[in-house]
């Protein structure tokens, strides 16, 4: 490969497009990385970032657009060309052989080897040992890769760039699971990888992050791409004003209502090295949010009132009544519904058909004589497609024919038919298209409008400052603090977040 | 562990030691069932002393040699996280087309009875690979299929007429019966066969390929692996192996009739899954699976021995199978819960 | 390079709603895809009968379908728990083992002189008993089942050998043995089918029309998705491995009286046949997909197909070959015919822009 002048991109994007089906996941996706720098990709979800990042990664091939590596054009035809050319990715779900060790999952395919080919396993043990000692970490290269952290097996997969030679390297997240002393090796060893000369481009939610680590910034939106700016010259609210492309407030529906009755009451819940001595409540007519970064526990918060984790200690009651705990049926029964994080595992069963996933949890009172009646069953579906507005082919089709949108409408269709006294949505908008987004939204405000109680998960600060009546703040299983809708802003929200005490100032 | 190494950091150093231990305890599972081995092998001997005698030691020996010899094969098959039901009918059909060969051609050089049995079976392991991969079915419900087909076939081939001895020359059963030093050589076969195995399994990239296989098959497809490749070798060496135990298969027993092979596919199976194999793959070792053939045997042999009742053998197969998956998955539980607390612990911190 | 991205897409395919289109290309409905199969099983189903009648003249008699049916009957029996805990992503390799255990508990307590009613209900209970051990360590433990029911199935089969080494000798009681091997006075119907027709009607309305028979779909096809819509998915799992013990020791009673003796060996080799079968009727290996009159029409094609090839003297190996050649197919067709729509698919991409043209990019 050509060597590259120090002020020649490494690599350029021109607006590559790719498309699946009638979805345009990308409409101009364009990046230029040159040496030494740390380069932020910023954009929402759905904006096209992860569709990016494939294409680089040789998983996708684009429809059009040209990508040049090193000075030389290139088309990559798989995950082993881009790797060929010096581009490595890290994936915000690390890809190892738990079976196997660390340094075997550094060397997989490329083990060094002595005479008549055998795997050379010291040799292969030093080099990872070397690896590692570059990146100023300790990790033991014959262990086996599971039990690994995820921040570990990041470092695992970081070493495997290094060793590969990667002069990019892209990762897609990678701090999102991260604990905060995680976080900063993390960006240690992107600072090393850095002074070596490769160009380090990732993925980010955290703004603060992207202002400690980066030089510049790309901004996506809708697929497309928006700008490219050294990070001094742009500020936070310039950022989110690019990312999202209208006024905050113009996207999220707020009808003022009265808090009432509790409805959930959470007293001193705790479960060994998930979350400890978590209490709140909610009452009719709010919206509560639970903000963190993820890995704090609020899913595991959410699961474990709705019963599908177990909890050891504290009560959860709902009206007034104890609910026993790890019994979700029993949750359902007295009002809980849960629309669940990951909607593709755990939301849908998305090879049935439509409305037999609205109908999933209402299967009981769907049956007469223990007979399930198929007509009440089209029924429920076709009066909730109906008032979500959700677009279909046919309600026989499988809900794996839907786009994440109308998905979501599904599931919130599935939990709504039960006529819930409680609605725990954990990340309500994550991967929907924006016009879908507002839709949500709405929907949710309008519920509690007409006084449901509402506990809502977001990783979008946006969405929690624009929906939520009051926020709390879980940082590492601990409630670290409770915000009202005044005082709730970014900064209050990441600061509690990062286990600052909210009094102190940086 | 890695003290020589600059700048340790809190994350990486706390876990280390779970990880050895575990590294350690799965390198116990061969050592664990050898150790079983000797106790029951003991406790047999006490019990009767002619246990210990060389004709009753190179009999067990002798049993366990084709079970052994199909655990290499099924090993490499489940690694990647499938199954080879098939094999009990590619003894039997492979057994039959050697014993025919010496039967109708009377004078066939000793070597070309491998060669046929090794044939034979790598064409049903390659029909077996062939349709696994190329037309992505599972290969539970392929070799299920196979197990029928080719058991079929066989029958259509015996037609009722037995292989008897007469038709098997002299020096093909010598390989059944001869020793070297004690040591019968059918059963020095089966051991250079594991340990080539065992060797090859830990020592090159393609053998490597069929664990980062069967222990994420997307990642390995990410990798760059050849994987549909990989599993179609495995499922050619399990076959071949199946083709090589028929032709063992005569030289022990010098006999051939239609159910010859029949139900080994489990009694292959259970063995892998004892020695350690875990049956969604990615892990286990061809030594493991190996001694686990010898251990059952050695356990049928023992109660026969101590006039028990051979007929305990089957019930006490079923029992230690089912602890050692049991066993298998305590630990793992066990692993990972002290990973968190660990993890919870240093959140704390 | 502009151009071409201007050309890239039509307007048409903007905006985020799924067109009629997008949803018909990317899968046919399920049930139509069942239907499917279960037509050629139909088909299938009436090419063995032609073919039985062609061989021989006195095959549409009673007396046919009478041995047809007493030969498949307990493989029909315990084809239909098999059926469910399929659907649910699980397999049961131990249900011929326990078929012989039930059988030799029930044969142990007769020959050694307790009533024949406690003896099969002592039979009925060691069904319940292994079932719920296998049930145990597969939902409970999270062990594979896979692995715990090869573990089982020599278990069982050698409890059987410990407690009846020796095939039993004293016969049953008369008034019951010929529930064995006469059909039900005045048709010609075997009893084993009897019992077999209420349980598949039982079966189909408990799988294809209850809430719980919906919720096996679910976790067949994604557990945890049916754990979070509230379904007891460990329950569930245990009590069908309960079920399947028990209703293959029911099977194994009428295997006995068939014989008139229990043996340790009975229905020895039958597990693979119990699956074969099911899998050919339709039911994906995966849990999730099938349906019970697939399976009904599997074993009907089976114990016709046998029945017509014995007529005609064929080797019992050729109907080996049949049910490979046919499970197999049942594996084959369906995949084909994917891999078949995924080329079209390929093919009509090609229709589309081309991927990034050779033309160097213009340096920046």
């Amino acid at each position: 490969m050509a060597t590259a002048a120090p002020h020649d991109p490494l690599l350029v994007l021109d607006r590559a497009e790719k498309s699946f089906g009638a979805v345009r996941a990308l409409v101009d996706g364009s990046i230029t990385l040159y040496p030494g720098e740390a380069h932020a990709l910023l954009g929402e979800n759905g904006a096209g970032k992860s569709t990016l990042v494939k294409i680089l990664a040789g998983v996708h091939q684009p429809d059009a657009g040209s990508l040049v590596v090193g000075g030389a054009p290139v088309v990559f035809a798989g995950p082993s060309d881009a790797r060929d050319a010096g581009v490595s990715i890290i994936y915000q779900e690390p890809t190892l052989f738990p079976d196997l060790t660390v340094a075997e999952n550094i060397y997989m395919g490329r083990q060094p080897t002595v005479a008549g080919r055998r795997i050379d396993r010291r040799a292969m043990n030093a080099a990872a040992r070397e690896v590692f000692a570059r990146l100023g970490v300790v990790l033991d290269p014959s262990r086996p890769a599971r039990g690994l952290s995820v921040a570990d097996q990041q470092i695992v997969e970081i070493a495997k760039a290094l060793s590969l030679n990667a002069r990019v390297l892209v990762m897609d997240e990678p701090t999102a699971a991260l604990t905060g002393v995680e976080v900063r090796r993390l960006f240690d060893v992107m600072e090393t990888l850095r002074a070596e000369g490769a160009a380090v481009m990732f993925i980010s939610h955290r703004l603060e992050e992207v202002y400690a680590s980066c030089q510049r910034v790309t901004i996506m939106r809708d697929g497309r791409f928006v700008r490219t700016a050294p990070i001094d010259e742009v500020t936070v609210d310039e950022i989110i004003r690019s990312m999202v492309g209208r006024d905050l407030d113009a996207l999220f529906p707020k009808t003022t209502t009265e808090p009432g009755q509790v409805v959930l009451d959470v007293d001193g819940m705790s479960e060994d090295g998930v979350f400890s001595d978590i209490s709140f409540q909610v009452r009719r007519g709010e919206i509560v949010a639970l903000a963190g970064l993820v890995g704090a526990g609020r899913s595991e918060v959410a699961r474990a009132v709705f019963g599908i984790d177990p909890r050891t200690t504290g009560t959860v009651s709902v009206l007034g009544e104890v609910l026993p705990a790890h019994r979700p049926r029993a949750a359902m029964a007295a009002g809980i519904a849960l629309v669940p994080e990951d909607r593709r595992q755990q939301g849908l069963v998305m090879d049935l058909p439509i409305d037999q996933n609205m109908a999933l949890a209402s299967l009981g009172r769907l049956a007469t004589g223990g007979l399930l009646r198929r007509s009440a069953e089209r029924k429920l579906a076709a009066d909730w497609a109906r008032r979500l507005q959700l677009k279909f082919g046919r309600l026989g089709n499988p809900a794996s024919t839907l786009s994440g949108g109308n998905q979501q409408k599904v599931v919130l269709g599935k939990w709504l038919s039960r006529d819930p006294q409680l609605l725990i949505i954990d990340e309500p908008t994550r991967g929907i298209d924006v016009g879908t987004k507002a839709e949500v939204h709405r929907i949710i405000d309008s519920l509690v409008a007409a006084g449901m109680a509402v506990l809502m998960i977001s990783s979008e600060l946006p969405e929690v400052l624009g929906m939520a009546d009051r926020v709390l703040v879980l940082h590492e299983g601990r409630i670290t603090a409770e915000l009202s809708r005044a005082d709730a802003d970014e900064d209050s929200i990441m600061r509690a977040a990062s286990g600052l005490t909210s009094g102190a100032t940086a | 562990m890695t003290a020589t190494l600059p700048r340790p950091t809190p994350a990486g150093s706390t876990r280390t030691p779970v990880g050895a231990r575990l590294g350690g305890l799965l390198r116990a599972r061969e050592t664990g069932i050898a150790l079983l081995i000797v106790v029951v092998f003991v406790a047999a001997t006490v019990k009767n002393d002619a246990f210990a005698s060389a004709n009753s030691i190179q009999q067990l020996l002798l049993g366990a040699s084709l079970i052994a010899l199909l655990t290499v094969g099924q090993t490499m098959v489940i690694v990647t996280r499938n199954v080879d039901l098939s094999v009990g009918s590619v003894v039997g059909i492979s057994a039959y087309v050697v014993g025919m060969t010496f039967r109708d051609h009377p004078g066939t050089p000793i070597l070309l009875g491998f060669v046929v049995g090794i044939a034979v079976g790598a064409f049903f392991g390659a029909v077996n690979g062939a349709v696994v991969t190329l037309f992505r079915v599972p290969s539970l419900v392929v070799t299920l299929a196979g197990l029928y087909v080719i058991r079929g076939l066989d029958g259509l081939l015996v037609d009722g007429v037995i292989i008897n001895p007469q038709s098997i020359p002299r020096g093909f059963q010598r390989i059944g019966f001869e020793t070297v030093l004690g040591v019968p050589v059918l059963f020095l076969l089966v051991l250079v066969v594991v340990l080539v195995a065992a060797y090859a399994m830990r020592s090159f990239r393609s053998a490597r390929d069929l664990y980062a296989i069967g222990s994420n098959p997307d990642a390995a497809e990410l990798a760059g692996i050849p994987t549909q490749k990989r599993v179609f070798t495995a499922f050619l060496v399990s076959g071949s192996l199946a083709g090589l135990t028929g032709a063992l298969f005569v030289a022990l027993f010098a006999q051939v009739d239609v159910t010859a092979g029949r139900g080994y596919e489990f009694l292959v199976v259970a063995a892998v899954v004892v020695g350690g194999v875990a049956i969604f793959g990615g892990s286990g070792t061809v030594i493991g699976a190996a001694l686990a053939a010898v251990l059952l045997n050695t356990i049928d042999q023992a109660l026969v021995s101590s006039r028990i009742s051979g007929f305990w053998t089957d019930a006490i197969a079923g029992a230690l199978l089912l602890a050692a998956i049991a066993f298998d998955r305590s630990l793992s539980l066990r692993i990972a819960r002290k990973l968190r607390t660990q993890e919870g612990a240093h959140r704390d911190v | 390079m502009s151009e071409t991205a201007v050309h890239a897409e039509t307007p048409r395919d903007s905006g985020p709603a799924p067109t009629y289109e997008g949803v018909d290309t990317a899968r046919p409905p399920r049930w139509r895809l069942a239907l499917r199969w279960e037509t050629a099983l139909v088909a299938i189903l009436l090419l063995t009968l032609l073919i039985g009648s062609n061989g021989s003249a006195r095959f549409f008699t009673g007396t046919t379908f009478f041995f047809a049916g007493l030969n498949i009957g307990e493989i029909a029996i315990m084809a239909l728990p098999l059926l469910m805990i399929v659907l649910i992503g699980e397999i049961d390799l131990s249900v011929a083992a326990m078929l012989a255990l039930s059988g030799a508990v029930m044969g142990v307590l007769w020959q050694s002189g307790t009533s024949f009613g406690v003896a099969v209900a002592a039979a009925l209970v060691t069904g319940l008993v292994g079932g719920a051990l296998n049930g145990y360590l597969i939902a409970y433990l999270g062990l594979p089942s896979i692995a715990v029911t090869i573990g089982s199935l020599t278990l069982f089969r050698g409890i059987a050998q410990i407690i009846l080494p020796n095939p039993t000798t004293t016969p049953f009681p008369t008034e019951v043995a010929t529930l064995g091997v006469l059909p039900i006075p005045g048709t010609q119907v075997p009893y084993s089918i009897a019992v077999f027709t209420v349980l598949a009607v039982a079966t189909a309305t408990f799988v294809h029309a209850t809430p719980s028979g919906r919720s096996l779909y679910a976790i067949g096809l994604q557990p945890e998705a049916a754990e979070f819509a509230g379904i007891r998915v460990t329950r569930v799992r245990f009590e069908l491995f309960v079920l399947s013990g028990l209703v293959c020791s029911l099977a194994g009673v009428l295997f006995a009286l068939k014989n008139s003796s229990a043996s340790y060996s009975a229905g020895f080799g039958l597990e693979l046949t119990v699956v074969a079968v099911v899998l050919f009727g339709g039911v994906s290996i995966f849990g999730g997909r099938g349906t019970v009159a697939g399976v009904v029409l599997s074993l009907a094609i089976v114990a016709v197909l046998q029945q017509a090839l014995t007529q005609q003297q064929v080797q019992a190996e050729v109907q080996n070959i049949v049910t490979g050649g046919l499970l197999l197919a049942s594996v084959l067709v369906p995949n084909a015919a994917a891999a078949g729509r995924r080329v079209r698919t390929a093919l009509r991409g090609r229709g589309r822009p081309a991927p990034p043209p050779p033309t160097p990019a213009p340096t920046p």
